[in-house]
């Protein structure tokens, strides 16, 4: 299977200039500044089904084009590198190992969309990666693939890091834009969308890292190739994560039809100790379980919204016959809980309420009425907030109540019989 | 106020921006990184350098995890405690951590050394259970390891 994303992982020095550029590196970027029309780009990602990798699965080319090139104000380009979705972790990969193809991608894709300026918003966390990130742009730089007239081209570009402060919700689109502007990350209500008002109120394109590190194989190969590699609607391979009870946890590029049964047990080498599998997270913690009887689903965006739960960030966590699902419920509650910035009444109260009814009933202490209000509490989130991670609440946190409901019941105490 | 020779050093970084303001995170890890902490009086230099009122700059640090009104132990251990670390341990990790130092969650031992922190999901699930030790990334971690990084932070 040809890799594409992380084709270049593993090599020695695969993070410097000179390494990229003995693999063919920039040669895109060339390609498309000098011979094509931004309109033909977006034309040709539109083409190849390219979709959004950091969660939302948005066709990219599409969101390219809603970018008004008549409208005066200075465009930007932004990189969501800010991967907090549990279960997610190939950006990172992507960020350390391969930062030039991200800048490749950059270029091709401001060039694309008017835009002169690229932020990459990298989480806090990151150490390395910001780093490498930065090594990479000062190499750039000094090589002329970024500034005034790049590549001999006339184009201006410049690219700017910015570290994040260590809040989950800042991978929220118009929550990152807010902490980009200094503030915190509180997000915005869509409509108006980024694409008219953006960053600096400004018309903006936000994509994943892992998104706009495949725009430069798609222009060098050309749609086509790319759409033919995943499924009708979905091109290309995917960086599946799979992390949990699995004995090879990692990162393993692959078409998007493949399936999950055979991301557990043909690439993550199946679950350690000889124990069944019983639940599995198929994409990032704000994806409803799924269980053993589903895991021949492929996994597109199509195929798993078909079976009511999402592709997300393609962070695939497994969880064994080990598994209390009211504990992990619990956890994920807990995350909810931490992560919820605050802003919308039903997610800054329900949020929390969710996760203290959850570990009421977990430690033992829950009663009937416990578990009887849950899912009211549970899906008066979602629905009723600013932004999807109300709804992430709702779908993730309600999926162990509704799939596992027997385990909670279990927990619960008896009333006292009354005298 | 700044020193001018320090206000030099934040336009470095203030000048990539199309705003002043939206220099306000990376300065503020900026700060940190020199004094270990963002206090009250960074708050107000930051707020006078960029021409906003101090609250905007005090609810930034109150609302991001990574900025500390407070120092830290020379050695700071965030444990991740979400789905995929605790399903391989997290718990028993962190459990073990708190009893070795006598601290909770949130503490610093009272020699200053280590700093405990319960953080949610670092992006590392591939090597979970793991925790970040101050810049690095560490895991899967196992008593043997904790006491491994323990005595070299001694």
């Amino acid at each position: 299977m040809e890799k594409i994303a992380s084709r270049r992982f593993g090599q020695d020095n695969s993070h410097l200039l000179a390494s990229y550029l003995k693999d063919n590196g920039y040669a895109a970027a060339r390609k498309a500044l000098t011979g094509m029309t931004p309109a033909q780009i977006i034309d040709e990602v539109k083409k190849s089904n390219l979709r959004g990798l950091g969660g939302a699965g948005f066709p990219t080319g599409m969101k390219w084009s809603f970018i008004p090139a008549a409208n005066p104000k200075p465009k930007y380009l932004v990189i969501n590198a800010d991967e907090g979705e549990p279960g997610t972790f190939k950006d990172k990969y992507i960020l350390e190992q391969d930062p030039h193809a991200l800048l490749e991608g950059i270029i091709i894709t401001c060039y694309a969309i008017g835009s002169h300026k690229a932020y990459i918003y990298i989480r806090g966390e990151y150490i390395k990666s910001l780093q490498r990130m930065q090594a990479a742009i000062d190499e750039a730089y000094k090589e002329k693939y970024l500034g005034k007239g790049v590549m001999g081209s006339g184009f201006d570009i410049d690219v700017v890091v910015h570290p994040g402060g260590g809040a989950y919700i800042c991978g929220e689109e118009t929550a990152l834009l807010e902490s980009l502007e200094g503030k915190k990350g509180f997000p915005r209500l869509k409509p108006p969308f980024p694409a008219i008002v953006g960053l600096f109120n400004c018309p903006t394109v936000i994509n994943n890292v892992e998104t706009i590190a495949c725009v430069g194989p798609i222009i060098n190969k050309g749609a086509e190739w790319y759409a033919k590699l995943g499924s009708e609607k979905n091109g290309g391979n995917r960086l599946f994560c799979i992390s949990g009870h699995v004995n090879k946890p990692g990162v393993y590029e692959l078409p998007n039809g493949t399936t999950l049964r055979e991301l557990i047990y043909t690439h993550a080498g199946g679950i350690p100790n000889g124990r069944q599998l019983k639940a599995v997270i198929p994409g990032g913690i704000s994806a409803p379980l799924l269980t053993p009887d589903q895991i021949d689903v492929k996994m597109d965006f199509d195929s798993l919204k078909a079976i009511g739960s999402m592709a997300g960030s393609g962070g695939i966590i497994v969880m064994d016959d080990t598994t209390d699902m009211v504990w992990a419920a619990m956890v994920a509650a807990r995350f909810f809980a931490h992560e919820s910035c605050g802003q919308c009444s039903p997610c800054r109260e329900g949020s929390g309420w969710v996760y203290r009814n959850v570990k009421k009933i977990y430690h033992g202490h829950g009663k009937p009425h416990d578990l009887n209000n849950l899912p009211g509490i549970v899906n008066n989130i979602g629905g009723n907030t600013i932004c999807a991670f109300g709804d992430a609440v709702t779908m993730s946190v309600g999926s162990y109540v509704s799939k596992f409901r027997h385990e909670f019941e279990a927990k619960i105490t008896k009333e006292p019989a009354h005298a | 106020m700044f020193s001018a020779e320090f206000k030099q050093e934040l336009d470095k970084i203030t000048n990539k921006y199309e705003q002043k303001r939206a220099a306000l995170l990376p300065l503020l890890h900026c700060v940190q990184e020199k004094e270990g902490l963002i206090s009250p009086e960074t708050e107000k230099n930051l707020a006078e350098y960029l021409g906003i009122p101090v609250v905007q700059v005090h609810e930034v640090v109150s609302f991001y995890h990574l900025f500390h009104q407070q120092k830290l132990g020379k050695c700071h251990f965030s444990i991740c405690q979400t789905t995929a670390c605790a399903l391989r341990g997290a718990e028993g990790i962190i459990d073990y951590i708190q009893q070795k130092l006598n601290i909770k969650p949130g503490e610093t031992t009272p020699d200053g050394k280590f700093s405990l922190s319960v953080v949610e999901c670092l992006g590392a699930c591939e090597i979970a259970p793991m925790m970040q030790c101050n810049k690095d990334y560490i895991g899967p971690l196992t008593k043997q390891k904790v006491d491994e990084l323990m005595g070299k932070n001694k």
